[in-house]
């Protein structure tokens, strides 16, 4: 398996991957933004297409498209946490226009782009170049020291966002930045896993680890360990049965691993889930309510 | 010369133009189907944006693609994978919402069912061999080659989520609205909400038939949206829903067929473009108030 070269760059572009969406995955689960993510990954393919159809090279697209529309998310709503509807209707007309770059893209330039479109929506990881791996390599990096340079402010401005703002951290700066630096992740990420299927990578290991660690730092490391095993194995099946595609196999592993900590949480409180069950029918507090 | 290679066949003789898109049966079909689609997704969409369900509603329309692309695996027709994935969806959804996570569990419970649909889609479509060009339009859509008998169905689903609204359309607004007081109420709010995702998970699956599964939501989330930034009252801005989504449906469609631009192109655009203009109007109207309201705070 390592001594085909698409391998081992799959195998260390894969490993920076997922340790970046790890990182990040995580705050974007304790922040509920996971829809924010969902919206980025159809800005990443219409910013991929625009680029193609302009003769720009795709992955600066990707990630010109995907910075700027964390941080418009991000001036959309108020406190820096954009309103799901705005999201929505913004993103659903995002997506229509990448319809519009497509069309144009495969009847423009007829041979062998008929495929550019798949590409860039589930990823093509298995042909990445040298540079290719360069690049993910250096952003993870760069990512990594960004996030936990401001880790700690921005769990505090997370969890209580009016004690955070009293004690004079700037909250809405905060999650500017941290909706730009998701917006690289999910740049980077679309190269691996597409653009569709980087929102399993951000959502499910992070789910995981919040089931299985409340201890904030203990379960970044988790979230970020998880992502990477996911691609591990993900992209060790996709070899071994060469008609597996490999994103999805990620995030099929990726999921998997999710339902597994559902179980787990579930048999290691098992009175919490006959609570749960007895309550079903009974008065529940719905997450919208939560929310307001 | 721009426009002329863009649109081809289209003459500033506005009858001969509409005569001429009824003229083919396929784009007879097509507005049919699409009158149907406009309909529910208007209805529905409304009390999706209500319920502030937009991710769950993304998320139920993402799963009409894998069902589409098991159904094509197994040779089954179409509208089985989608109505039968939708179905499961709902009743998935229906589960995380039922088992009172988090604000932030539920999102990543959400974004990680709607990530493996994704991935299951893309597995069926990689197996099925067929691939490439139908991946496209399951995606983003087709409304060529629509038969009389999908719009039978179409019309047949349609019916019976709009009688179930009809029934159901009070309670569900009065719990959408105000969960706790209507439960005290002894309104079946979980059932409801059940109900609504069922009822939800019909409709995407029939609009995907037409606008694909990556564009149903904008059909489901942008009419509605721009309704309730008009109006508060219910029915009002359901009627307003359902005409923006026909108005953006009809005028797609049409612009679709003289041109050589992809009909979901023109739909997201239009609805969006509505959406924008009332926020904009509203943002001037609303700008007086809300200077008086300011200086009545500081007098």
């Amino acid at each position: 398996m390592f001594a085909h070269e698409f391998m081992r760059n799959a195998l260390i572009a894969g490993t920076f991957v997922g340790l970046a969406c790890g990182l990040v995955g995580y705050f974007v689960v304790l922040r509920a933004q996971v829809f924010a993510g969902d919206a980025l990954s159809h800005v990443a393919f219409t910013g991929a297409l625009a680029a193609a159809v302009l003769g720009y090279d795709v992955l600066a697209g990707v990630f010109v498209a995907t910075i700027l529309g964390g941080v418009l998310m991000g001036l959309l709503g108020d406190r820096a946490r954009a309103d799901d509807v705005t999201i929505g209707t913004l993103f659903a007309w995002t997506l229509g226009l990448g319809v519009l770059f497509l069309s144009i893209f495969t009847t423009q330039k007829s041979a062998g782009n008929g495929t550019a479109g798949v590409r860039v929506l589930f990823g093509s990881i298995f042909g990445l170049s040298g540079t290719d791996v360069r690049r993910s390599v250096i952003l993870a990096v760069v990512v990594a020291a960004l996030l936990l340079a401001i880790a700690r402010p921005l769990l505090f401005a997370t969890l209580d966002g009016a004690v955070a703002a009293a004690q004079g951290v700037p909250v809405r700066a905060l999650g500017l930045a941290f909706l730009a630096l998701l917006g690289l992740v999910a740049a980077q990420a679309t190269q691996a896993v597409g653009a569709l299927l980087l929102l399993g990578l951000l959502a499910a290991p992070a789910g995981a680890a919040h089931l299985l660690s409340t201890h904030p730092y203990r379960g970044l490391a988790l979230s970020a360990v998880l992502a990477t095993g996911s691609v591990w194995v993900g992209l060790t099946l996709s070899y071994v049965f060469p008609s597996l595609p490999p994103s999805s196999m990620i995030i099929a592993v990726a999921v998997g691993i999710y339902i597994l900590a559902l179980v787990a949480a579930a048999l290691h409180d098992p009175r919490a889930v006959w609570q749960r069950l007895a309550n079903l029918g009974t008065p529940a507090e719905s997450a919208h309510a939560h929310e307001h | 010369m721009v426009e002329l290679s863009i649109f081809q066949g289209v003459s500033w003789n506005v009858v001969s133009d509409v005569q001429q898109l009824f003229s083919y049966p396929f784009m007879v079909n097509a507005l049919e189907a699409g009158t149907i689609v406009a309909v529910m997704a208007g209805v529905t969409g409304w009390f999706m944006v209500l319920r502030r369900q937009t991710f769950a509603g993304h998320t139920l329309s993402v799963i009409a693609f894998p069902g589409a692309a098991a159904a094509s695996l197994a040779g089954l027709p179409l509208a089985v994978g989608y109505f039968g994935f939708c179905g499961l969806g709902a009743l998935a959804l229906a589960g995380i919402a039922g088992s009172r996570r988090s604000l932030s569990g539920e999102s990543a419970a959400i974004g990680s069912l709607q990530a493996l649909a994704l991935a299951l889609g893309f597995l069926f479509v990689s197996l099925y061999q067929g691939i490439l060009n139908g991946l496209d339009s399951l995606l983003f859509g087709t409304f060529l080659g629509i038969t009389s008998d999908q719009v039978t169905v179409l019309l047949v689903v349609a019916a019976v989520t709009l009688v179930l609204v009809c029934v159901a359309g009070r309670p569900l607004f009065f719990a959408s609205v105000d969960a706790d007081v209507a439960r005290a109420a002894g309104v079946p709010v979980q059932l409801l909400g059940f109900g609504f995702l069922l009822v939800l998970g019909l409709s995407v699956a029939e609009t995907s038939q037409i606008t694909g599964a990556l564009l149903v939501f904008s059909l489901l989330v942008t009419p509605a949206a721009t309704a309730h930034q008009l109006t508060a009252r219910p029915g009002l801005g359901i009627a307003l829903s359902v005409a923006i989504a026909l108005a953006v449906t009809w005028l797609g469609l049409a612009l679709a067929y003289f041109s050589i631009y992809p009909v979901g192109f023109y739909v997201t655009s239009l609805a969006f473009g509505i959406y924008v203009l009332v926020r904009l109007g509203r943002g001037i109207l609303d700008r007086p108030r809300a200077t008086a309201r300011l200086a009545g705070a500081t007098s």
